[in-house]
């Protein structure tokens, strides 16, 4: 689905990522894992086409990502920046910005854009918003509004910055199920989390960044076993014996 | 779902199509109610009957010269700068996305004076004032969003810059009308703002620059809503990011630039009539940049009648009535707000 080559990519010239290559397959949940400031951002927003190359090349089915036009590629992609503002307009007409790279040259709503509206309000549990002004929403509610309008614009791909920051524990763990129902939805997706347990909790695929570069990568159970999480975090990794993980401060 | 307090679940401003149509009603109506107290009212005040017989040729030839030469320019005249100088606002805050910005306060207004000013001093003709002052409003409009773009200002910063350019244009403005005080005629009223001596040839000239950025900024208000998802979630969405901001930018040079080369630099109504009509509609550009319009019209037209009326028969620059009505009313606006960020 998604396939990277080789890429090196940064701001104002200076590489933050170098030689990073790997495949995302259809379907799988990849989670982008890795100390601050390891260019796992930079990595997304580089898949996102929001961030020019330096080197290498993006794959999306097949083709490099910058031979997509602008709105052909909105409608393969669609990507959940960490920052994201919160205008005064109601939950449901921001699920339906979702539709515009479907919209024709009128800028309309069709029936079917209304359809995918609903579908993906639904979807995310949040249709009884619809009418209610973004600002007034808690932080957990805003971010499965912002999920929808990601499901809404109905793309193969979702790339997700940081999703659950803000957030409380339970409703991270409410966003982090929505998120990993989505394969089951036919929908391939790749987030940043800043949450190593939630990253092994609910990821198929792992890849972890250090300075820039990808050191492994591997299933929840060949990363743990890998051996390189203790050293690029500077903790011990442990496993309790339900199968979930937990960390360690560093010294004995 | 935890239950909320009902200030919460109101839904206010309108999110029906059908209640947001009804306050553009409404709105067209208030205007249509303030340009008929404004040809009635004035050094001689006149019942609608009367206007209504000297327009069709009836009663006496001074009501008809009075209304036609004087009323109907008028009228016309703060009717349209007002909605231009409104509308531009609006697009000015959207591309910005910063509501503390407006066509007077980031400089687009004085930009189009200097201008206006430089023409009529070394290529005179009344002719070329919409022209100079669009260039002007655009060449200003274009070099703040670039240091707003380039320099990565904050949106405090992007204002002290707009306003450093401001004052920059403002005295180039004035050094030309103390050197050639005669290459305008009233130019003190040009630099303040106002609808006396208005011809409707004046207001004619600038018709298809104000007709061209209403329909570009109408145009552009489904690709500026997604715009106030923030440049990158735009992006994702296909939008063309940098050509939407061109082309706002470029409407709302062509609406103050057109306003300003009648009505002179009327500051204020670009930065208050927005928020005024956000607090109507909400800040859905479909509905937000026509109310915008209405009320900015409205609000002008009225600053202008009570100009004209309170210390009849003198008569106070618009821009002082304006000043004295919106800088209270912005004041609540601001202090009612005081818990959202929405104006931050």
């Amino acid at each position: 689905m998604l396939e990277l080559r080789g890429i090196a990519a940064g701001y104002g010239g200076t590489p933050v990522l170098r030689e990073v290559s790997f495949t995302v397959p259809k379907g799988s949940l990849t989670a982008l894992i890795g100390p601050n400031g390891c260019g796992k951002t930079t990595l997304l927003r580089a898949a996102a086409r929001q961030l020019p190359l330096l080197a290498g090349e993006i794959l999306l089915d097949g083709r490099p990502v910058s031979s997509y036009g602008r709105t052909e590629f909105a409608r393969k992609a669609a990507f959940m920046p960490q920052v994201r503002s919160v205008p005064a307009i109601t939950a449901g007409a921001l699920v339906a910005h979702g539709r515009f790279p479907h919209l024709g040259f009128s800028r309309r709503l069709r029936p079917e854009d209304r359809a995918a509206v609903q579908a993906a309000m639904e979807a995310t549990g949040v249709a009884d918003w619809a009418n209610r002004d973004l600002r007034a929403l808690s932080g957990g509610e805003r971010q499965r509004v912002y999920l929808a309008m990601a499901l809404a614009q109905d793309t193969d791909l979702i790339l997700l910055d940081e999703p659950t920051t803000y957030l409380d524990p339970g409703r991270q763990f409410e966003l982090l199920d929505l998120i990993a129902s989505l394969p089951g939805r036919g929908k391939t997706v790749v987030m940043v989390l800043h949450d190593l347990s939630h990253a092994l909790r609910y990821s198929t695929q792992l890849l972890l960044l250090e300075q820039g570069r990808l050191v492994q990568r591997g299933t929840p159970e060949e990363l743990y076993a890998g051996g390189q999480l203790d050293r690029v975090f500077g903790i011990r990794s442990r496993r309790a014996p339900d199968g979930s993980y937990y960390f360690l401060p560093p010294f004995a | 779902m935890p239950t909320l307090p009902k200030s919460y679940t109101r839904t206010w401003p309108p999110s029906s199509p059908e209640r947001r149509a009804a306050v553009l009603v409404l709105l067209t109506l208030f205007l249509c109610a303030a340009a008929a107290l404004s040809l009635r009212c004035g050094s001689q005040d006149y019942t609608l009957a009367q206007l209504a017989e000297a327009l069709w040729g009836g009663g006496s030839g001074t009501v008809r010269r009075i209304l036609l030469h004087v009323r109907i320019p008028r009228t016309l005249a703060a009717a349209l700068a007002g909605g231009a100088l409104a509308l531009s606002g609006a697009l000015i805050q959207a591309v910005l996305n910063n509501t503390m910005a407006s066509p007077n306060v980031i400089g687009v207004n004085a930009g189009a004076g200097f201008a206006a000013l430089l023409a009529a001093t070394f290529f005179p003709g009344a002719g070329r004032m919409p022209m100079a002052s669009f260039l002007g409003a655009f060449l200003t409009a274009l070099f703040i969003y670039l240091l707003a773009v380039r320099a990565v200002l904050s949106r405090t910063t992007l204002i002290l810059a707009g306003l450093a350019v401001s004052s920059i244009l403002t005295a180039g403005s004035n050094t030309i009308t103390l050197l050639a005080p005669d290459s305008l005629a009233g130019a003190s009223n040009f630099m303040m703002g106002g609808f006396s001596g208005v011809t409707l040839a004046a207001v004619g000239r600038s018709g298809w620059y104000l007709a061209a950025g209403a329909a570009l900024a109408l145009f552009l208000s489904v690709e500026l809503n997604v715009l106030q998802l923030g440049e990158e979630s735009a992006a994702s969405l296909g939008l063309h990011v940098g050509r939407v901001r061109f082309f706002a930018i470029l409407a709302a040079a062509l609406l103050a630039g057109a306003a300003v080369s009648f009505s002179g630099l009327l500051g204020f109504v670009g930065l208050l009539v927005p928020h005024m009509a956000r607090r109507l509609v909400g800040s859905d550009n479909r509905w937000l940049l026509p109310a915008a319009a209405l009320l900015g019209g409205s609000f002008v037209l009225l600053c202008d009648v009570l100009a004209r009326v309170l210390f009849a028969p003198f008569e106070l620059p618009v821009g002082i009535v304006m000043s004295l009505l919106g800088g209270p009313f912005f004041l609540y606006l601001l202090l009612r707000r005081k818990g959202g960020r929405v104006y931050a």
